[in-house]
């Protein structure tokens, strides 16, 4: 990592705790070692005997808001075993926030919002760039409804994508790379049910949840959606998810019971999480996240 | 077996029957989905290039390469002949195998086979070969076009850029990784 990159991170991260606070949101701190994750079908989180170090903040940010909290931000470490490659690292960088009384859209604008200030008090130029491509947020967002993006970029139907098992892979090899030639940043709203665990549905259409993705010049930045609230509705959804892990021969894992515990308390919420490694590849430019930490883990 | 795990720049595999080596290698993850591995490889025989997207789980056949002293004997049409040196047997290579280095074999040139099961699917030269320039213009002393090369074809009829110097019937080094001149044999 060079001395440029280096502050460009420092600079990004004081510039999400400064707009943040400018917008009233309370920052906190919830333990990293914890008992139970979400399960997740694909998330494996790393042991730290005998418990777990968290792969997302999400749990005990929720409880906060079950007791009243209603606008919080965090930005912490995040563990996810064996994710490795140029975009990802085992222990990387998470910014998540949550607001009570808010659902998706609400997030959305504090994307544009969060987006526009980095650039302009981190950017070169005041813009994002991703593979020579200068991608500027100042300017109205791209938006697609994830069925949008399927039927345009990849020639096919989300829902039957899902049922026979080429959902990731269409993802990867022609969605990512068609959103990659945007100018702006780029909204993918609205996932197959079976693709948000802890999503609302939608009402109206309830094959479809409440979840979108921001992705700038290609890359997966950040993941929100309006959180499901109902307490037997998501231990069904953690059951699933283990059910799915079984098949894949994946180890079950232990359901947070506490959370489910208050879950009801929860107001009707809206919570996001940011890749910050990620905010600081865009923002500096670089191509990788090896480029953007301290020190990878070959290095330790 | 190989897993998708062990995938990364520079291993070899065997896909529908042939060596591949594995030029680019990146782990993906959307969002909440499935592990996946993109993968760019080279078909070894071919040198054509494939992209291939991997789930974790997929196992590979490693292609497993053997490499041999030979020494090359002699062409008959796009055939090339080369002959173990530790068993003394043969094998036939395809031109396209051969590929440049066709350009500095002259008979009994000691090289590194590449074989994939029997099959031999690349050669190695030493780094310096010694030619013999067969043909090259005289250089005119008081030349003024200010040039500080001309071609000269050399044994096997391959041809390259010399200093003005070389005359027909020396002896010159190669660099056959580059195939440029690299300098005269004295004496």
């Amino acid at each position: 990592m060079n001395g440029s990159a280096l502050l460009i991170r420092a600079q990004v991260i004081r510039t999400i705790r400064e707009f943040f606070w400018e917008q009233g949101f309370l920052e906190v701190e919830t333990p990293l070692l914890i008992p139970a994750n979400a399960p997740e079908e694909h998330i494996d989180p790393v042991p730290a005997l005998p418990w777990q170090l968290q792969t997302s903040p999400e749990i005990c940010m929720k409880r906060l808001l079950c007791r009243g909290h209603r606008r919080i931000f965090q930005i912490s470490h995040c563990w996810r075993a064996a994710e490795r490659g140029s975009r990802h690292l085992t222990e990387f960088t998470m910014l998540e926030w949550y607001r009570a009384d808010a659902d998706y859209r609400d997030l959305m604008l504090d994307c544009e919002g969060l987006l526009r200030c980095v650039a302009d008090r981190c950017g070169i130029e005041r813009q994002f760039s991703r593979n020579d491509i200068q991608i500027d947020p100042h300017v109205v967002w791209q938006r697609f409804s994830l069925q949008e993006a399927f039927l345009r970029f990849a020639n096919a139907d989300a829902l039957t994508s899902v049922q026979n098992g080429l959902f990731d892979e269409l993802l990867v090899s022609k969605i990512e790379p068609a959103l990659g030639n945007f100018y702006t940043p780029v909204i993918v709203a609205d996932y197959p049910a079976e693709m948000a665990a802890l999503a609302r549905l939608k009402q109206h259409d309830p094959q479809f949840a409440e979840r979108f993705e921001l992705y700038v010049g290609g890359l997966e930045l950040a993941n929100g959606f309006s959180e499901l609230n109902d307490p037997a509705e998501q231990r069904q959804r953690f059951e699933q998810a283990n059910k799915v892990r079984a098949q894949r021969g994946a180890a079950a894992l232990p359901l947070p019971e506490p959370f489910l515990a208050e879950l009801s308390a929860m107001p009707p919420s809206a919570g996001i999480a940011l890749g910050v490694d990620r905010l600081v590849m865009l923002t500096a430019g670089c191509a990788t996240i090896d480029e953007v930490v301290a020190f990878r883990p070959e290095d330790l | 077996m190989l897993s998708v795990a062990d995938l990364k720049k520079g291993i070899k595999l065997i896909i529908d029957g042939d060596p591949y080596v594995v030029t680019a290698f990146d782990f993906v993850k959307p969002g909440k989905g499935q592990a996946l591995y993109k993968c760019k490889m080279k078909n070894m025989i071919s040198g054509v290039t494939l992209d291939r997207t991997y789930r974790s789980g997929e196992n590979f056949e490693p292609a497993s390469m053997d490499e041999r002293d030979m020494e090359y004997l002699y062409k008959e049409g796009t055939h090339y002949t080369f002959m173990d040196q530790q068993n003394y047997e043969q094998v036939v290579m395809e031109e396209d195998a051969v590929g440049d280095a066709k350009n500095f074999l002259l008979e009994n040139t000691k090289v590194s086979v590449l074989l994939f099961g029997d099959k031999p699917i690349g050669v190695t030269l030493p780094n310096f070969i010694n030619l013999r320039v067969t043909q090259t213009d005289p250089w005119l002393k008081g030349d003024t076009s200010g040039s500080d090369s001309k071609p000269a074809t050399v044994e096997t009829g391959y041809v390259l850029r010399v200093p003005p110097f070389i005359e027909e019937g020396e002896l010159i080094v190669i660099d056959t990784r580059t195939g440029d001149y690299s300098t005269r044999v004295k004496g």
